[in-house]
């Protein structure tokens, strides 16, 4: 912390005051700052997705393809895919919000290694720029998966070589974000506050972490493997040179399967914190959502199986992988239904953040319910490939984790700027991502079912009007996430001074000024349960909420 | 309580002991933690080159027992027993520099990064022999007559399996990636010797010493493992 | 504030050093260990080679962890993490094996049906 030991903090000084310039920015070892950073390029990354995917749903407007050329198409999903798993919501939550909360819920000064966390961040930046390379470098066909044969083929020519790195740098990113926040979780804790009285957004970020630990060096062997393989023809996946392709689907598999719970287990987290805070009551079966986040990420190791049911696998490996595929559902539905009992009788405040969460509970039911369809082997092969596949997943990316992310991107937004958003807005914003979203995705579910398949640039006219609805709801969506960004930049600007804590909070973060000195807490917050709400009052709006009689436990 | 702002670094604080620490003893357990999550993820990292091995060793056993005749298992265990040399005396520095013996810890470091230069070149001049032969990785792999000739006349009689070149892919690819681990703890090693000829390790003070040589008995662990399943097959 | 954030679990004061003979002994059984797996490769045991070796370097590797890497006289979480890393590993080693000895025939079978077809 060189360069901070050089400033001595004003007492009350705001970490976005305490060092100015751009060096203090670049070289910051402050979590905060390093959150902040994360989450402009992470809102970037979902802006270029985003713009992406439009392109992409214009193009389908009609069954012959109404915008770009067939192979401008391919480009376009590859890297709407790869730019929106890799850069946004594998990133998203963890290192952009996780990195800003996670130590301000912990009550400690900094991450474990703040150090590690910078570096963690300039890989993230190589990766994704990498990818824009990888972009003009004439871009890339193959898919998202990167599937060799013909990812690896000669053809392929520098557009791979480049995502497959970015891919390998922006994995050691999140290895190194993993370390952090375990070893965060673990260390840094005051000796009063105990595992069970963390908030879960902690512990999901915890289970989060055994996954970045375990899953992703996987997959740094597997792209630096693919690169070498392009480059030197090793005979590892190229069937002409003796390889197995298939084997570069388990290793990917072993991964990017349980890359979708670190995508959806910090999701979860906001939800456990933002549920229980706008229904004021103390959230419902705390052992039980804190655990199922553990076996969540444990089972989630062996269900890889399942995206290669029509890849070749061999039979029995197949009913292996779909009886254990079929065991996520139990934990999962753990949560949800606690997460209902929470709400049970609850003063629920329909507040922007719990808007999004409501949203979050409809689509993840049906992103979760359809996944059976697609776990069980029988109903999964002719399900196989088409947009049933695309739909089901994007409930779950999309639908419950970007609504996850707005929600907690709200809920803290007045932490992290010390201003509070327009409500009239963002629950309008809200409401438009609900109705785009579903009007996007339900008519590609039907369309899936009816037999339209993933990945081509045309289709059969009999889908035209299923097509034309996703489009229209693609629009609705996008001009929800626009309104929600107006929003939040426009409250920099004329945004009421958040207080301390707006919502009524009891987790350690909303014990911190809005926004945090630079050192997190002026003074040592007191301990308590993170969803002891008992003596928490509304002085006013201005003022926020305050435990009565001091904050002593 | 009399919380310093980390500015006014008072004169008590220990001078390696980092502004959000309360306590070395807590800065070193989480240090600690910290490196064996990072080698759990190095584990798993190897984990998928061990899996290439084990697919391609189950599924193509021929490729295995005729290649590995071009391995000498002689310079295999020379380098075994190098490297468990060196992490004896990287254990050893942990203990000197725990024990405040700074002359202890720097022949130890000095011990650990000579054997570790030791095997470099016993791997460079097993590298270069291969190479030289043209035994290279995959598509690369074209062999020599002469080093034909060197093979168990019973070998020469059948015809060589397919594909001999992916085993050698495996092999340059786990060798090297390990390799790459040891020159990165040379570094490391050097970077060490630098701090203890300051004198910034004591018993107060051990954490790098110790982190550094965790994730050198990882190296040399997988080192342990690679020598049976490559030279002895 | 630095104060509340001495972990509970705090690492003992005065460090543990390893006394001298058990860092001997240890890379003693090391070398001799290495010997045996050398010795253990000259003898034909078929498909039982490879699994000797294996368990001879299993337990090279454990006397590393144990003695070297101090986990027997750590905190147990140190060793959680290490074997939870090494189970998933042999997990994915063993699923992935599993699976293509069991699809591997289907392979053979359609790979010499191409060659009987004639080149591409």
């Amino acid at each position: 912390m060189s360069t901070a030991q050089a400033v001595p903090a004003a007492a009350g000084e705001s970490y976005l005051h305490h060092g100015r310039g751009v060096r203090s920015w670049l070289l910051t070892l402050d979590h905060k700052r390093i959150g902040i950073m994360y989450l402009v390029l992470v809102i970037g990354a979902l802006f270029l997705g985003g713009v992406f995917a439009m392109v992409l749903r214009l193009h389908l407007w009609s069954p012959g393809g109404a915008l770009v050329s067939n192979d401008a198409y391919n480009k376009l999903f590859t890297l709407h895919g790869a730019v929106m798993v890799f850069l946004f919501v594998i990133p998203g939550i963890p290192s952009a919000l996780g990195n800003f909360v996670v130590p301000l819920q912990v009550g400690a000064k900094d991450v474990a290694f703040p150090r590690v966390n910078l570096l963690s961040f300039y890989l993230y930046l190589a990766g994704a720029l990498l990818f824009v390379g990888a972009l003009v470098a004439g871009g890339l066909d193959t898919g998202w998966t990167l599937y060799p044969p013909y990812s690896l083929e000669d053809a392929r020519g520098l557009g791979i070589l480049l995502a497959l790195t970015g891919v390998f740098l922006a994995g050691f990113s999140s290895i190194l974000t993993g370390v952090n926040f375990i070893a965060t979780i673990h260390k840094m804790r005051p000796p009063r506050m105990g595992w069970f009285d963390l908030p879960l957004f902690l512990w999901a970020l915890y289970a989060t972490g055994i996954i970045q630990i375990i899953a992703t060096p996987v997959l740094g062997i597997t792209v630096a493997l693919g690169f070498l393989e392009r480059l030197f023809h090793l005979g590892i996946f190229l069937p002409e040179y003796g390889g197995d392709p298939v084997l570069f689907q388990h290793f990917f598999w072993f991964y990017s399967h349980p890359a979708v719970y670190i995508m959806i287990l910090p999701a979860m987290g906001i939800v456990s914190e933002v549920v229980s805070v706008f229904s004021r009551k103390p959230i419902f079966g705390y052992r039980f959502i804190a655990m199922s986040s553990i076996a969540i990420a444990v089972i989630g190791f062996l269900v890889w199986g399942h995206h290669m049911f029509v890849s070749g696998q061999s039979r029995w490996t197949n009913v292996i992988f779909s009886f254990l595929t079929l065991l996520v559902a139990i934990p999962s539905a753990i949560k949800t239904f606690n997460w209902l009992a929470t709400m049970y009788k609850g003063a629920i405040v329909l507040k922007t953040p719990m808007i999004y969460v409501l949203t979050f509970f409809a689509i993840f039911g049906v992103g979760g319910l359809t996944g059976l369809f697609l776990g069980a082997l029988a109903t999964d092969v002719p399900l196989h490939d088409t947009y049933f596949v695309v739909a089901h997943f994007h409930f779950v990316m999309v639908g419950a984790v970007v609504t996850a992310f707005l929600a907690g991107l709200h809920y803290w937004w007045p932490k992290m700027t010390g201003r509070m958003y327009d409500e009239r807005l963002g629950r309008i914003s809200a409401a438009l991502v609900f109705l785009g979203f579903n009007l996007t995705f339900i008519p590609q579910f039907l369309a899936g079912v009816a037999g339209m398949p993933r990945r081509y640039a045309t289709y059969a006219a009999a889908f035209q009007g299923m097509n034309r609805l996703s489009t229209v709801g693609a629009m609705v969506l996008a001009l929800g996430m626009l309104i929600a960004a107006w929003s939040l930049l426009g409250s920099l600007f004329r945004g009421r001074r958040a207080p301390a804590n707006p919502w009524g909070a009891a987790s350690l973060e909303w014990a911190a000024a809005s926004p945090p000195v630079h050192d997190n807490f002026e003074s040592p917050p007191a301990v308590v349960y993170a969803y002891d709400y008992s003596g928490l009052e509304l002085i006013s709006e201005e003022a926020g909420w305050a435990r009565a009689g001091g904050t002593s436990r | 309580m009399s919380a310093p702002s980390p500015g006014s670094a008072p004169a008590a604080r220990a001078p390696f002991l980092a502004p959000h620490f309360g306590s070395m003893g807590s800065q070193l357990d989480t240090a600690k933690l910290g490196t064996w999550l990072f080698l759990a993820s190095e584990v798993l990292f190897f984990g998928g080159l061990f899996t290439a091995y084990a697919v391609f060793r189950a599924n193509h056993p021929d490729l295995f027992h005729y290649a590995h005749h071009f391995l000498d298992w002689r310079l295999g265990a020379l380098n075994t027993v190098v490297l468990i040399g060196s992490s004896l005396s990287a254990a050893w520095s942990v203990r000197c520099a725990q024990l405040g013996q700074r002359r202890g810890l720097r022949a130890a470091l000095l011990v650990t990064l000579l054997l570790a230069g030791v095997f470099m070149v016993v791997k460079y001049t097993e590298y270069s022999h291969k190479l030289h032969h043209g035994i290279g990785w995959g598509a690369a792999y074209h062999p020599t007559a002469e080093i034909l000739e060197s093979l168990p006349a019973a070998l020469r009689a059948v015809p060589a399996p397919e594909h001999l070149g992916t085993f050698y892919s495996i092999y340059f690819l786990m060798t090297g990636l390990h390799g790459i681990h040891v020159l990165v703890g040379m570094g490391l090693y050097l970077w060490l010797l630098r701090r203890a000829g300051r004198g910034d390790f004591g018993p107060g003070y051990y954490v790098p010493v110790d982190m550094v040589a965790l994730y050198w008995h990882i190296v040399d662990m997988i080192w342990i493992f690679l020598f049976p399943l490559f030279y002895l097959v | 504030m630095n104060e509340t954030h001495a972990s509970p679990r705090e690492g003992a004061a005065a460090p543990h050093a390893l006394p001298a003979p058990v860092l001997v002994a240890t890379a003693a059984a090391l070398m001799a260990l290495t010997v045996l797996t050398v010795v253990a490769s000259r003898i034909d045991l078929g498909a039982f080679n490879v699994v000797l070796a294996l368990a001879i370097a299993g337990l090279k590797a454990s006397l590393v962890a144990l003695f070297f890497m101090h986990l027997r006289y750590e905190n147990r979480f140190s060793s959680v993490v290490f074997v939870t890393a090494v189970f998933f590993a042999v997990l994915l080693v063993g699923l992935v094996v599993f699976d293509t000895t069991q699809y591997q025939p289907d392979l053979r079978a359609a790979q010499q049906a191409a060659q009987r077809a004639g080149p591409r």
